[in-house]
């Protein structure tokens, strides 16, 4: 095959480049090189995504993947005629958008906000605070509420009951679930994004600004008509990640969050997959409950990306 | 740049100021509360509700959790995995991100879409449990390590960092007959001191917030890092005595809040300490710049 037709036929590729064996033989270093990473995704992020037919399977750790028998869809049936599954498919679900109409717009909020302010050292010291719970882990920040909301000498109560109200019971009663994560979440997470997407305004030109305020334009509509526009790129890829994001990462936050009082309102998932799975050693069902999982959000993320292309935006892939 | 002096934008940047000081307060109420509870005793904090500057210094609680071997072991666990998983991990990350930005390299759009799709979908916990169990990892560091050992964002960040920086370097090293790992470690790598050190400190403090995957895969108490002791004594032992009220005044012993307040400065301060070198080293425009690209 000349170099002609391997132009033709893979358009893509540089004229004239050589085959692979002469390739690794010039190069023999950088193919060594990405050696071991391609060794750890391989043996840690594929080995487990092939080693999800499993799910399919009535799996017996002392068979083993290849000698157990094969089932078919009998735990996805399961899956769907489990009483519970509605439940966490809904507390999956809201919590899902909770977390993205509640907690996404907050750092596009604080960095407009900081995008206004001139004062530069001011700007430097807020945005330092405001970042660092984003390196705290999870056990910390829900730590951290614990002993702030704790009904026996929690600051918060004790200043409820200064206040003239009955204490509350934050960390047991159901109904103060989500509004506790999204809040912890909120705290954490606002940091991060603010960074990005103060960077995001900073590369804006100023005149534009001066155009506008010359033309009559005040502040806010300043922020309307000049900063959000030029950020919408980095909204749309922020938001991209994030909706990947939340049904992964949401799995540690949540498990520390969950205790039996508010166990209808909390299980997810992820929750469930590791009840069912490593407490109760399901291994094959509980496979089929996060493949689902996994399942639908990559489902999510490719009807957001495409969506996001509709509209004329990049993806993110 | 002209400013707008007019009333309008001034009371604009009044409110914004203070609502914007309000946020920071916020943030770090909880934190500086924790952390002056941590150093008070029984009698002030059933006393005042909220300590900023305790008027009673005790190192009660302090004594209190370091009189076992329990809490000091964890710390020292986590110490480990973070000094070791940190390096392990930036040697896998910088090389195959440095590979990935040569052109050179076959099959180099093919990997990155493999990487990238990792972001995307997952085997899961079950399957990911019966890999490192197979591999024998269990009950060992390097279930804490290994599975954890490349994050696919910081591996791109890592790869946009090497691509941005100018051929012209590598194409002089070349004629003077260096090859590519003398290319990586005398060239490449002095020069992307930031990206490196900020993507060190990113894994470093992954490495010391594990705990999900310790109590996934470790049973041995004894090794357990500094946040599972954590969780054990906040939120699990929070969950028990969650609805108690009235206690008795003890003279002897530091309450159940100073010693959890304690235990969570010991699992915090080290990040702490190493925030503002993270501070300092983030490029906030090269690593921007990685991100979009």
């Amino acid at each position: 095959m000349n170099s002609a037709n391997v132009q033709a036929k893979y358009p893509d590729r540089l004229s004239g480049q050589e085959s692979l064996v002469k390739s690794v033989i010039k190069h023999g270093a950088l193919y060594l090189m990405i050696v071991p990473g391609l060794l750890y995704f391989i043996i840690f992020k594929y080995l487990p995504m092939f080693g999800l037919v499993i799910a399919f399977e009535d799996y017996k750790p002392y068979k083993g993947i290849f000698g157990s028998e094969w089932v078919g869809f009998a735990h996805f049936e399961r899956l769907f005629s489990e009483p519970m599954f509605l439940t966490i498919l809904f507390n999956t679900l809201t919590l899902f958008f909770l977390n993205l109409v509640f907690c996404f717009p907050v750092p596009i909020l604080l960095a407009l906000m900081l995008n206004e302010v001139r004062q530069h050292r001011f700007k430097r010291v807020i945005q330092t605070l405001v970042y660092i719970p984003h390196f705290m882990s999870w056990v910390i920040i829900v730590s951290i509420s614990f002993v702030l909301l704790s009904m026996d000498r929690g600051l918060i109560n004790e200043l409820l009951v200064a206040a003239g109200f009955d204490k509350v019971n934050f960390l047991m009663n159901p109904d103060w679930m989500r509004p506790t994560y999204i809040l912890q979440i909120i705290w954490r997470e606002s940091g991060w994004g603010t960074i990005i997407f103060l960077a995001a305004m900073a590369s804006i030109d100023p005149e534009q600004y001066e155009a506008a305020r010359l033309d009559g334009a005040g502040r806010f509509r300043q922020i309307w008509h000049i900063t959000l526009p030029s950020i919408r790129s980095v909204i749309v890829v922020l938001l991209l990640l994030k909706i990947g994001d939340v049904l992964e990462v949401g799995f540690e936050h949540i498990f520390l969050l969950l205790n039996a009082m508010n166990r209808e309102v909390g299980e997810v998932f992820d929750t469930y997959v590791y009840v069912a799975g490593l407490q109760q050693g399901q291994f094959s069902y509980s496979a089929a409950v996060g493949f689902f999982k996994s399942f639908v959000g990559l489902v999510l993320v490719m009807a957001a990306n495409w969506l996001s292309k509709k509209f004329g935006e990049e993806g993110i892939y | 740049m002209i400013q707008d002096k007019s009333w309008g934008s001034r009371l604009f940047d009044g409110i914004n100021i203070a609502l914007l000081a309000l946020v920071g307060l916020i943030t770090v109420l909880p934190f500086i509360h924790v952390l002056a509870g941590s150093f008070t005793t029984t009698a002030e904090l059933a006393r005042k509700q909220l300590v900023l500057i305790p008027t009673e210094f005790s190192l009660d609680a302090y004594r209190y959790i370091f009189s076992t071997s329990t809490v000091i072991r964890s710390i020292g666990v986590s110490v480990y995995i973070t000094v070791v998983g940190t390096v392990f991990s930036m040697l896998l990350t910088v090389l195959m991100a440095f590979g990935l930005s040569k052109k050179t390299l076959r099959g180099r759009q093919t990997i990155m879409f493999l990487v990238v799709f990792t972001m995307l979908f997952n085997g899961g916990l079950i399957p990911s449990f019966i890999v490192v169990k197979s591999l024998g990892l269990i009950d060992s560091y390097g279930a804490l390590i290994i599975p954890s050992a490349m994050s696919a964002f910081n591996l791109i960040i890592m790869r946009n960092f090497f691509q941005n920086l100018p051929d012209g370097l590598e194409e002089s090293a070349k004629i003077d007959g260096a090859g590519y790992w003398s290319i990586l470690f005398r060239i490449v790598i002095p020069l992307s001191m930031p990206a490196i050190a900020t993507i060190s400190l990113f894994y470093a403090v992954n490495y010391w917030n594990t705990y999900f995957q310790a109590v996934m895969y470790i049973n041995d108490a004894a090794k357990w890092p500094v946040q599972v002791i954590l969780r054990q004594i906040v939120i699990l032992a929070g969950a028990l005595t969650a609805d108690t009220t009235g206690w008795a005044t003890e003279d002897v012993l530091p309450p159940a809040q100073s010693i959890k307040m304690a235990v969570i400065v010991v699992a915090t301060v080290p990040i702490l300490i190493v925030y503002p070198f993270l501070q300092k080293h983030f490029a906030k425009g090269a690593l921007l710049g990685s991100i979009k690209g």
